[in-house]
């Protein structure tokens, strides 16, 4: 019960302010936007902590349609009330936190709050979804949500372009999620998670026909499930859109783009976990492309040179962490890497806001510096969340990103032995990149103009607050939920909410990892700090002079591995074209003439007629006659 | 009557009929020809009825030819006022500039 | 003998002169020779035996039809036109549907019968002892009524009809008007004026005389700005 209400007071909140906001008025728009995050904040986390008995909470039919039956419920386990939790905890942050960013706002701000409690009412259903329509439904109703909040200046053409890509991008994943949906329809004849996982073992053998080949039903299927999550999760090949959605406010990327929507995808490996261990090929895929991300990622965020485009690109990095622990088999470990990167990811994008708030709208580091003695508080939790971030004991995220580097060591398989080294040499480039953003913004001279400098201020309270709170959990996470998520006692703890197959004992063999692979993590981020230290506090000029070096290398890197470019070239251009052609062409020369054509024809048909009519008296007298002369014959000789 | 010379009055109505019906398309003088043609066909069909009427001992031939006749009169009569109104509009009555109706 | 004699001949003439009738270049010519047709058609109708209808031919036809043909050929003014060349347009294809006019002609001639209980099917079989006007007139009034009235009026509304296209009501035409005429007083017509040694009426003032009308005054047709 309470975790029903945990689940739709965001819904609430987001009715009323979206809908009367216009007569209520800002204030009370956003009040009630508030007060519905704050009792699902205060019913989420409670409904984890008070745990009981694994269940099922029936809402109502939603589809019957023949043998096709979905119902509206809300599952009740570890998994979807661990993610409840998290997501209703940082959700409500998010929006103390967004009452004093969109102060300065000049338009009315309660679209802003409705959207903002819409997605997290949407995120809600997709966790605690029971059948894969829900969790489709939630699934699409972030999507749109970030559609609306990266858009959310629209009057800016960067923010209109940046929010239809992410939605374009987001499709294409979301086709293959819809095929694979079909395709588990097929096989086991229902789309509810209790029916799914209760009969995978019996599907083992299925096959697909596909183009001649006899493809495994399950292979199949856990690789169209896994597209999806690549749309939504920004990995590799389909990551292009999560740069570009740094266009929307601040708290939209700490809250979508860190915390929750993108971690939708990791959510689902972890939820199909019953199917997905029994596709192993389709999980080597995973960890294949979870590691390449992680690694692209972390490359090219060593270069860029907004604040928000580098972290940005270390979510896009650390989905990838999550992914590659996924694919060995440690969903556990994924989840417990996503719940303590909600923490610090989201207060590294609240304090980047709080930067950005403080510079006057300034978002270019170069244009920054020294302003660690001016905003103190914003400058130590960031630094409290990059620490998390790199990975530094005893920070949340040192248990959780060194378990996955060790459960990929621990898989003693090619691919993992490939995720171990992308990730050990990511978690360099983590450290390396996350203080290059530390001295850059608040050490050494500052490179900001003096009127600029004037400005700067610390945030007011109603921002700092959220920052502090999620400091702590960034410090504290860690230490106080691994035993429960990753420690021995995890298998009672998860209580079948995630499946591991049973010759997969990741989980256990973790307790016995090598002590070099242990402290390799650690090791290389301690490296990274020190190459960046370096770099922009001992010796800055030395950035500039590799740049120079190195110029095709930094272009590279700068513009992304140029994925933008090879995809305008294959598929942005080619489709315009065809668009095109289509409209031109198609719909205008061949549809429309069809009618048209009718249309002249008739026209001119009827001007050729009309040249019978000679008005000449002798003309009409002879067809009179000519006509008198055949009715005659054909009396005569018909008759 | 007998049928040789019936015979022979329907050859000559029919060559009259002929003649008038060439008479409307073949001149290219004036209107009125046209109606003196017509005034022709319906001579040569007068004929025909007189001569199947004098054959059969029937004088329906004759009082259906006299009808004719009327009709005639009176279209000749309408005819050749319509002709002279439009000389007076148009100030002409060749056959070719008679095309008001074109188009 | 004779008879067939006087059929051929007046057939000849009547199909020479209905030729001539399409053929000639002066349209009086052309009335002229349908008049001869109408004479020599007559003369075949008598030699048929319907004696009422020649006369009837001579008189509604050519008294009436021709000279109203003559009427109009004559008040036109027309041109003694040239066959203009369009005549080439047509020769062909009417050459073609003429023959086959004739050919249909002939192969009715040739195969037509009459059907065998003619006698019985008779509309009016003529009387034996009676002239031919007397005959026309026992069934014309009686079994043809009907046609009669109808054709009567027709020939009213041909009469009403001709009457309105042609009439032309000009304003400066002078009629009577009765009732105006019967209606005048003395002041209208009779004025005595004193007249003085010598002096004429005009100088007196005049006598009473209808007024002219006025004559339209003339107005500038009108033009833009030059």
């Amino acid at each position: 019960m309470i975790y029903a209400i945990a689940v739709f007071a965001p819904l609430v909140g987001a009715v009323i302010s979206g809908l009367l906001g216009k007569w209520i008025g800002d204030r009370a728009a956003m009040g009630a936007s508030i007060l519905g995050m704050l009792i699902a904040a205060v019913c989420g986390p409670y409904a984890f902590f008070s745990f009981g008995d694994p269940g099922t909470l029936d809402l109502g039919t939603w589809i019957e349609a023949g043998k096709f039956h979905v119902d509206w419920a809300l599952r009740y386990d570890t998994l979807a009330a661990a993610m409840v939790a998290m997501v209703t905890f940082v959700a409500m942050l998010i929006h103390v936190y967004s009452i004093g960013y969109m102060a300065h706002e000049t338009r009315p701000r309660y679209r802003f709050f409705a959207y903002l409690s819409l997605f997290t009412f949407a995120m809600l259903m997709l966790v605690t979804a029971d059948n894969l329509a829900q969790l489709f439904f939630g699934w699409e109703g972030v999507g749109l949500c970030s559609y609306l909040l990266i858009g959310y200046w629209y009057d800016r053409p960067a923010a209109v372009a940046a929010a239809i890509k992410a939605f374009i991008v987001n499709r294409v994943g979301d086709l293959h999620f819809a095929v694979g949906i079909a395709l588990i329809w097929m096989t086991f004849g229902s789309i509810d998670f209790t029916v799914i996982f209760a009969t995978v073992t019996k599907h083992g053998a299925d096959t697909y026909h596909l183009f001649g080949h006899d493809l495994p039903m399950l292979e199949l299927i856990g690789f169209l499930l896994f597209i999806g999550a690549m749309g939504k999760s920004a990995q590799l090949f389909l990551h292009v859109w999560l740069p570009d959605a740094m266009e929307g406010p601040t708290p939209v990327s700490a809250l979508i783009h860190a915390a929750t929507m993108v971690t939708a995808g990791v959510f689902l490996m972890a939820r199909m976990s019953p199917l997905m261990e029994y596709a192993p090929y389709a999980l080597t895929f995973v960890t294949l492309i979870g590691a390449s991300t992680a690694f692209f990622a972390a490359t090219v965020a060593c270069v860029q040179n907004d604040i928000k485009r580098v972290i940005a690109y270390s979510t896009c990095s650390q989905l990838g962490y999550m992914f590659v622990a996924a694919g060995v088999g440690a969903y556990q470990i994924s989840i417990f890497h996503l719940i303590t990167h909600a923490f610090f990811k989201a207060l590294l994008f609240l304090s980047a806001g709080s930067v950005i708030h403080a510079m006057s709208d300034e978002q270019d580091m170069r244009r920054m510096g020294g302003l660690g003695r001016l905003i103190p508080v914003t400058a130590t939790v960031m630094w409290i969340g990059n620490l998390a971030l790199a990975g530094i004991p005893p920070f949340a995220g040192w248990y959780s990103k060194d378990a996955i580097i060790s459960s990929a060591w621990l898989a003693h398989s090619n691919i993992g032995t490939y995720a171990f080294v992308c990730t050990v040499v990511a978690a360099f480039l983590t450290a390396f990149y996350s203080w290059r953003l530390l001295f850059l913004t608040f050490h050494g001279t500052s490179r900001a103009d003096h009127h600029t400098l004037e400005h700067v201020h610390e945030s007011p309270l109603v921002m700092l607050v959220p920052l502090v709170i999620l400091a702590t959990g960034a410090c504290l996470a860690g230490m106080l939920l691994h035993g429960w998520f990753i420690g021995e006692g995890q298998a009672q703890f998860w209580n079948h909410s995630i499946f591991n197959q049973p010759g997969n004992d990741i989980m256990e063999s973790l307790e016995h990892t090598p002590w070099p692979v242990e402290l390799a993590p650690s090791i290389v981020a301690v490296l990274g700090i020190a190459l960046a230290a370096l770099m922009y506090i001992f010796r800055p000029e030395l950035p500039r002079q590799l740049a120079k070096q190195f110029p095709r290398t930094y272009f590279f890197l700068l513009n992304k591995w140029y994925f933008d470019e090879l995809y305008d070239r294959i598929f942005v251009r080619p489709y315009f074209w065809l668009a095109g052609k289509s409209w031109r062409i198609g719909d205008g020369k061949i549809i429309d003439g069809v009618p048209n054509g009718l249309a002249a024809l008739t026209v001119e048909g009827a001007r050729e007629a009309v040249k019978m009519q000679t008005g000449s008296l002798a003309a009409y007298a002879f067809v009179m006659l000519i006509g008198v002369v055949v009715l005659v014959g054909v009396f005569m000789f018909f008759r | 009557m007998t049928s040789s010379a019936l015979n022979h009055y329907l050859v000559v109505s029919g060559i009259l009929l002929v003649i008038g019906v060439f008479g409307i398309f073949l001149n290219r003088k004036n209107v009125i020809i046209i109606l003196m043609a017509i005034e022709l066909i319906l001579l040569a069909v007068n004929l025909n009825l007189v001569a199947f009427s004098a054959a059969l001992n029937d004088l329906a031939g004759q009082v259906m030819a006299m009808f004719v006749l009327t009709v005639a009169a009176a279209e000749a009569a309408i005819g050749l006022a319509i002709v002279l109104v439009y000389f007076r509009n148009r100030g002409s009555i060749q056959v070719e500039d008679v095309n008001l109706m074109k188009g | 003998m004779i008879v067939d004699f006087f059929f051929w001949l007046f057939a000849v003439v009547l199909l020479i002169s209905a030729t001539l009738v399409v053929t000639s270049k002066n349209p009086v010519h052309s009335v002229l020779f349908l008049i001869l047709s109408f004479f020599n058609a007559a003369a075949l109708f008598l030699i048929a035996g319907a004696e009422f209808l020649a006369m009837i031919l001579v008189v509604v036809y050519v008294g009436a039809v021709a000279v109203l043909f003559l009427f109009v050929v004559m008040m036109l003014d027309i041109d003694f036109e040239q066959l203009r060349g369009g005549l080439q347009r047509y020769a062909g294809i009417g050459a073609a549907v003429g023959a086959a006019l004739l050919a249909e002609f002939a192969i009715a001639l040739g195969g037509w019968k009459l059907a065998p209980n003619v006698d019985q099917v008779l509309q009016s079989p003529i009387p034996a002892n009676v002239s031919n006007i007397q005959a026309l007139g026992n069934v014309l009034y009686t079994d043809y009524l009907f046609l009669f009235q109808a054709a009567g009026l027709v020939l009213l509304v041909a009469m009403i009809g001709a009457i309105v296209l042609t009439l032309r009501d000009r304003k400066t035409s002078r009629h009577q008007i009765i009732s105006v005429q019967t209606q005048r007083t003395v002041a209208e017509t009779l004025e005595v004026v004193t007249l003085s040694l010598g002096a004429g009426t005009t100088e007196s003032g005049g006598f009473l005389r209808p007024k002219e009308p006025e004559p339209e005054p003339e107005t500038e047709p009108v033009h833009g700005h030059h």
